[in-house]
């Protein structure tokens, strides 16, 4: 059976990113049969999720083109492993105040990653995801205003512990 | 440096379409797979729970680690759990987890920042999860 695919052309294989999306379309296939309201459903939400994501994409594209007319060596110099307190002060605060789903950070992180970035740092900013302070004001009605300071304090804190860890079990695990 | 600058800009527009190829068939098969398994998780919350302190806190990180959504759902959820009778240690440790730990999301951080980052990364986010969790928990006590 001849796959359909940009990777296709030239004798390439498929790539592992249009098999995976062939595999969710396959499930989707037999959801499909077996309940297809259910698939029903599930695509009426990917069509209204994937509308909402569209703009945030258009910002992460020229975000990855920042980074990458940046460079590495600058980037490095900024959040590089000579990039000292600094380097984890930007991370504790990007890690805050970068907003929109991981799926779309992930990327973005990825290339920083390549650029040189520190797997400490990234660690941080993932981390300090969980500080979100548009969301603070929910977060206090639900659960109080000494539980919301005391969880985001130990989140603020334990961010750089956490970044530590990873980066050191990640270089002995190499 | 002109020149540079130019050729600076094509290279890099080049590299993040190249980029984008990539992320755009993970990113369109990891949002069907959630609206596909997200509602048959929603509504079964509160039905995990067992009224057991500690076991309650190691369900709270494994349903946050299971679940997808922005934040705020996960606080909305917390409340709702925490008026249903579940500790609230095990509600924070859900909150905690729901943020820092993504088996969803494996598949597309492991395609980007590598196997083994993705793998401890979240292994390590679940033990700091259920930590701070007691951690928080007490300093309240300590401080109410």
């Amino acid at each position: 059976m001849k796959e359909p695919g940009p990777q296709q052309g030239k004798g390439k294989r498929i790539s592992g990113s249009y098999r995976f999306l062939l595999t969710v379309l396959v499930l989707y296939a037999v959801v499909g049969c077996l309940r297809p309201e259910l698939a029903l459903t599930a695509l009426t939400g990917f069509a209204g999720m994937l509308f909402k994501v569209l703009p945030i994409l258009a910002v992460v594209f020229v975000f990855l083109l920042g980074i990458n007319l940046l460079g590495p060596e600058r980037i490095r110099k900024q959040l590089g492993r000579e990039s000292g307190g600094k380097g984890w002060l930007i991370a504790a605060v990007a890690g805050i105040f970068i907003s929109g789903p991981p799926y779309l950070l992930y990327p973005l992180l990825g290339e920083l990653r390549k650029q040189g970035v520190r797997d400490a740092f990234l660690g941080v900013i993932l981390y300090n995801r969980n500080v979100k302070i548009p969301f603070v004001p929910v977060m206090i009605y639900y659960f109080g205003i000494a539980y919301t300071l005391i969880l985001s304090t130990y989140i603020l804190l334990f961010a750089f512990l956490n970044g530590k860890i990873l980066e050191v079990l990640l270089a002995r695990r190499r | 440096m002109k020149e540079q600058g130019a050729g600076g800009l094509a290279g890099a527009f080049r590299k993040t379409l190249a980029l984008f190829r990539t992320v755009l068939p993970i990113l369109a098969g990891m949002l069907l797979l959630l609206n596909l398994l997200n509602p048959l998780l929603a509504s079964r919350y509160a039905e995990w729970f067992t009224g057991h302190y500690l076991h309650d806190t190691l369900i709270g990180a494994v349903a946050g680690s299971i679940s997808f959504g922005i934040p705020i759902t996960s606080y909305i959820v917390g409340g709702e759990l925490l008026g249903k009778g579940v500790s609230l240690l095990a509600v924070t440790a859900f909150l905690l987890a729901w943020t820092t730990v993504g088996v969803a999301m494996l598949p597309l951080e492991a395609a980007f920042l590598g196997k083994r980052f993705a793998l401890i990364r979240n292994a390590l986010n679940f033990f700091f999860a259920i930590a701070l969790a007691a951690l928080t928990v007490a300093t309240l006590g300590v401080l109410q």
